[in-house]
């Protein structure tokens, strides 16, 4: 069998010292995971086509939904994942040149260049947790109605979105929120909303000039591509139907549009950011083993390619979400 | 490990002196296509956006978006996860594989799901009240 395989050295083949592929048993397992990992996310993303292909006129658009900076008040769509994308890049590029710095044996520059990668991959982290902490909290509101359709409201005078808190009218009712300070026979129940359906619909028809815009996408004419705004009359028989006050965002409904658009968004980006978290923590434990001089001892850097090798892909599966989430 | 890196992208139009010049070069060409993104994002060019523009069921701007993700994915694999210096069978059985199900998936799925659209649409089944 000897002749047939081309080990390079003494080792046997059944000793572990081949290299299929020319590749590192490691970095083998390392590919092997990562186009399983690929797979996994490939198979999320293509749930979110499938769903959103089914809901092709109504889906939220994103621009409308994702458009805030933060310590910066006002309407930016895209600047802040824009930079985001930026830092996981850079931190990429920073991963490379530690791998780079590895093979020739510089300890010093590997372990800066790691240092630089942890820093990004911690700014990212941050700024999703961020991210997610705004699309919670959400900023308009809306109506849901018995079809479980979400209802938003816009300024007929500006075309701007309008929150319900602007135009809502306070009407004393006798539901209080619960708390537990007042004592604990009440587990079960929703927690209130800033306001109820009955002050919304008030609200709505004290104030001429806010209009009702539902989830329809116009597909054809001058405002292609925008959702449907409803006449007063139409607007005024959909609130029949209203049901909840929806603020914000949760797995269950939220205030942007199809309950699937949320669930997908915190399913999605939160496995991702799982993956930049242990990404971070498996590069922290290679960061303090370079330190040590574990790997200067060892005769070579591989480990740090393979954790590269990880980064990269958390790095590439985001390029990926960004195209699927906030740009198309 | 493969200690040699090839230190050309675009097919040899642009070479590098060493490995840590390719990195900067290969940074600097996915900042462009990230930019060339952000701002196809935010102006929208109209005639992109058009329906009876689409292709393939999905909107040109969205093509555009989907092909310049390819690509920052292929300077990624092939620079930062050093496919290029990698073994052509190794390289292969990487990409290939992914790309195969993927386009199964892909292809099954939506069109599934335009069959449900049609359904919601033309169907006697009221889901938008």
């Amino acid at each position: 069998m000897d002749s047939t395989v081309v080990t390079g050295s003494e080792e046997n083949v059944w000793g572990g010292g081949n290299k299929p592929l020319g590749a590192s048993y490691g970095k083998l397992m390392m590919w092997f995971f990562l186009v399983s990992d690929a797979l996994t996310f490939s198979g999320l993303l293509a749930a979110y086509g499938f769903s959103r292909f089914k809901f092709i006129e109504t889906w939220p658009i994103a621009d409308e939904v994702f458009t805030h900076v933060p310590f910066v008040h006002g309407n930016f769509p895209m600047i802040y994942v824009a930079f985001m994308t930026l830092i996981l890049i850079i931190s990429s590029v920073t991963m490379v040149l530690a791998v780079d710095a590895g093979h020739r044996m510089k300890k010093n520059a590997v372990i800066w260049y790691m240092f630089l990668t942890i820093i990004g991959g911690a700014i990212f982290v941050g700024s999703q947790a961020w991210e997610w902490g705004t699309f919670i909290k959400g900023d308009f509101g809306a109506i849901e109605t018995k079809g479980g359709r979400i209802l938003q409201f816009v300024n007929t005078e500006t075309g701007e979105r309008a929150a319900i808190a602007d135009f809502a009218k306070t009407i004393p009712s006798e539901r209080v929120n619960h708390e537990s300070k007042n004592g604990v026979w009440y587990y079960e129940g929703q927690a209130l909303p800033s306001y109820s359906v009955s002050e919304v619909i008030e609200g709505f028809k004290a104030n001429p000039n806010i209009a009702i815009r539902t989830e329809s996408i116009v597909q054809e004419g001058e405002n292609e591509g925008e959702k449907t705004v409803l006449s007063r009359a139409d607007a005024l028989a959909k609130l029949n139907n209203a049901t909840h006050v929806v603020e914000g965002a949760n797995l269950i409904r939220n205030e942007y549009g199809s309950r699937l658009f949320a669930d997908f968004f915190f399913f999605i980006t939160g496995f991702h950011g799982f993956h930049v978290t242990s990404g971070v923590v498996i590069n922290l434990i290679i960061f303090f083993n370079v330190i040590l001089g574990t790997y200067e001892k060892r005769g070579h850097y591989e480990m740090v390619e393979k954790v590269g090798l990880y980064w990269h892909f958390v790095d590439l599966v985001w390029v990926f979400v960004f195209t699927f989430f906030y740009l198309v | 490990m493969a200690h040699e890196h090839k230190l050309e992208i675009f097919r040899g139009l642009w070479k590098f002196k060493s490995n840590t010049q390719k990195i900067w070069g290969v940074l600097a060409f996915l900042c462009v296509v990230t930019a060339i993104e952000v701002v196809l994002g935010i102006i929208k060019p109209e005639f992109l956006l058009k329906n009876e523009n689409a292709f393939l069921g999905l909107k040109l701007l969205n093509w555009i978006f989907i092909i310049l993700t390819l690509v920052k994915a292929y300077y990624i694999a092939w620079d930062f996860m050093h496919l290029r210096d990698e073994k052509t069978s190794l390289r292969r059985a990487i990409v290939w594989t992914p790309i195969f199900l993927v386009a199964y998936l892909v292809f099954i799925l939506l069109l599934e799901a335009d069959y449900i659209y049609e359904v919601f649409r033309d169907g006697f089944v009221a889901w938008n009240f």
